[in-house]
């Protein structure tokens, strides 16, 4: 096991190489990041903007920039953003952050949620409670995040204010603006209506999911075994079904959470909430080369790396799959 | 006279389907003695398994179960969840048909052994460990210690199935219901398997309800053998009697479709089982029959002693003598 670990992490990097140098040239291509820089700094000197093709790896030649950019990137000579000539690192830094946190609840709630809803659902499929769920669930999905983002911030801020006098979350940011410092219970209350957002996909995705995959568990000869063997219907829901149902959707969870660092981009929109999405959104915008090109380094080791654990959870929960 | 275990009197199973209720099982009365080996035959669809899946309780809910089954003397039918729960595994196990689908994939062997006994039994893990290991011997898996640790992909058909026997014999039940044990494996393993299953009923006077719809397996371990046909009794006696004079046509039939050595053609019976939705009225077999008569169409034929067998035929004393298949 722990050598496939090796062996995976390993295979990694050429991986990450040949993907990154696809970035880059895609990047190249389609922001023209010399030109990108000369439209922000129109009377930058010939000498300026030569320094800031070096320290880039723009060179004419995509193989030979590629390589230069790659080294310094490694060496961790990065070049400042073309935007107000900022650190690249604490703005990434920062937006991974805050989109971990975001990502991290939403999944968390959203699954457990999800789960409960399948579960729930598959135990008398057809039943009134299999027909409201699975209805909410299409509702969920079918709802676009940018109209249900819009309806909460209507609710809960807006009218929220009319009828109480004061709204109950806020609809923007992760702190109030001047504000310093760490406070949970202020970042909580920012962080839900996003949360909730992003949350209500995943409870519907996953209820889907968890209901398919237990009512085939369900159905199948070894749960027949269970019963025939006069244990009681919790043990052989949890000890037999769940523990069979999960397989697939707890591979499908790891999946997922490798491109939710991607950042949520549509809800962090919305919010103005600073994550990798909203980071993205900005520097793309702007042909930001600079901020681009580490986000997406950012982008493909994690679902490289989820991809990993994916396979491990997959062979550590189903013993009919050895890695190696 | 030995000791009944099983008694099971006008079974009926009725189950809704969209098309109107289907009644599988009409009306069977079967006993089960103490310690016998009873094979009971049909073709597909003839309710033998849904017979015995009502006994140990595991219908689905939307089936109608009618009748009276006593288990050594107790009703199960209408039983409390409760009850059954304690029944099934203790004093009737049941062994399906896939030995490939009926274990679970992601728990160990010698775990889902210790679950049948530790569900019944007061016992530490270890202890159960211990005799799950045994178990597994007494069924013939080599190296049982070993093999206890492992999952079941790791085993062949004829090793699962031996696992299954060593589940469903772990708390020494009274009768072991064994549907269609054999079906799904390999002609040399399944005999190895009837071997295990004859071995257990005589180590521990376990009395064996063998269902199948292969008369051959039938012929070589029952001790008697109940015919089913359309979800009803239509022979039952003992297997030297009913292979020597089969009385009922079905019976002769299927007798009469088996290959013998010698013999140059098989002889099917024609037709098609009936629709169970809407049976024929009387007996259902007269679609097929080749006695068939006016009086067959009449009502349903109930068992009747002839000779040494019991036959719901009514025409039974008019037939021609039938052949010997003994």
């Amino acid at each position: 096991m722990l050598r496939y670990i090796l062996r995976r992490l390993a295979w990694s990097v050429p991986t990450l190489l040949l993907v990154t140098f696809l970035v880059y040239i895609a990047l190249r291509v389609g922001t023209d990041p010399v030109e990108s820089y000369k439209r922000v700094n129109p009377r930058a000197s010939r000498a300026k903007i030569q320094q800031y093709i070096d320290i880039n790896g723009l060179d004419p030649n995509f193989v030979q920039g590629y390589f230069k950019w790659l080294k310094n990137f490694i060496t961790g000579e990065w070049a400042p953003s073309i935007k107000g000539r900022r650190e690249v690192w604490p703005a990434l830094k920062d937006a991974m952050a805050n989109t971990l946190r975001l990502g991290t609840a939403a999944t968390v709630v959203g699954i457990f949620f999800g789960l409960i809803a399948g579960v729930l659902a598959a135990l008398r499929p057809g039943g009134r409670r299999d027909v409201f769920i699975n209805t909410s669930a299409f509702v969920g999905i079918s709802i676009p995040p940018f109209i249900s983002a819009i309806l909460l911030q209507l609710l809960f801020a807006v009218y929220w204010q009319k009828w109480f006098g004061a709204s109950l979350f806020p609809t923007s940011g992760v702190y109030p603006a001047g504000h310093t410092g760490f406070d949970l219970f202020l970042m909580l209350k920012f962080m839900a209506l996003p949360t909730i957002i992003v949350a209500i996909q995943i409870i519907a995705t996953y209820s889907r999911y968890m209901r398919s995959s237990l009512l085939d568990v369900l159905n199948s000869d070894y749960m027949r075994t269970a019963r025939s063997k006069g244990i009681s219907e919790r043990r052989i829901l949890i000890k037999h079904g769940m523990r069979n149902a999960l397989i697939p959707v707890v591979t499908i969870a790891a999946l997922d959470v490798g491109s939710i660092v991607g950042g949520l981009i549509i809800t962090e929109n919305i919010f103005a909430y600073p994550g990798m999405g909203l980071y993205f959104l900005k520097s793309f915008g702007e042909g930001d080369f600079p901020l681009l090109m580490p986000w997406m380094v950012v982008i493909v080791a994690s679902i490289l790396l989820f991809n990993l654990i994916a396979d491990i959870s997959y062979a550590w929960l189903d013993p009919r799959i050895r890695l190696e | 006279m030995t000791e009944k275990v099983l008694e099971i009197r006008d079974l009926r199973v009725t189950f809704d389907t969209p098309s109107g209720p289907l009644e599988a099982v009409r009306g069977i009365d079967l006993d089960v003695e103490a310690g016998e080996l009873l094979g009971v035959v049909g073709e597909s669809g003839s309710g033998k398994s849904v017979t015995f899946l009502a006994t140990m309780g595991l219908l689905p809910v939307r089936a109608r179960v009618t009748g009276s089954v006593l288990l050594a003397g107790e009703q199960l039918i209408g039983a409390s969840n409760k009850y059954m729960r304690s029944v099934r595994g203790r004093l009737l196990s049941m062994i399906f048909q896939d030995p490939l689908s009926a274990l679970n994939p992601v728990h160990r062997i010698g775990d889902q052994i210790s679950e049948m006994l530790q569900s019944h039994q007061n016992l530490s893990s270890r202890d159960a460990a211990k005799r799950a290991i045994e178990l597994l011997d007494i069924v013939g898996i080599p190296q049982p210690s070993d093999r206890a640790g492992q999952y079941p992909h790791e085993f062949s058909g004829g090793m699962r199935q031996r696992v299954i026997i060593a589940i469903a014999i772990a708390n020494n039940p009274k009768v072991l219901i064994a549907d269609e044990p054999t079906t799904a494996l390999d002609v040399t393993v399944q005999a190895q398997i009837l071997e295990v299953i004859e071995r257990v009923q005589e180590r521990f006077g376990t009395a064996v309800v063998l269902i199948t719809h292969d008369l051959g397996v039938i012929a070589r371990v029952a001790d008697r053998v109940n015919v089913m046909y359309a979800g009803r009794n239509v022979e039952q006696g003992t297997i030297d009697s009913l292979f020597d004079h089969p009385s009922h046509p079905y019976t002769r039939g299927l007798l009469a479709s088996l290959p013998r050595p010698g013999k140059q053609r098989l002889k099917p019976i024609t037709g098609f089982p009936p629709n169970m939705l809407n049976p024929p009225s009387g007996c259902a077999f007269h679609t097929r029959c080749e006695f068939a008569a006016d009086i067959c169409k009449g009502e349903l034929p109930n068992l009747v002693s002839f000779g040494d067998l019991q036959t719901a035929c009514v025409r039974a004393r008019e037939l021609p003598k039938s052949e010997n298949f003994a």
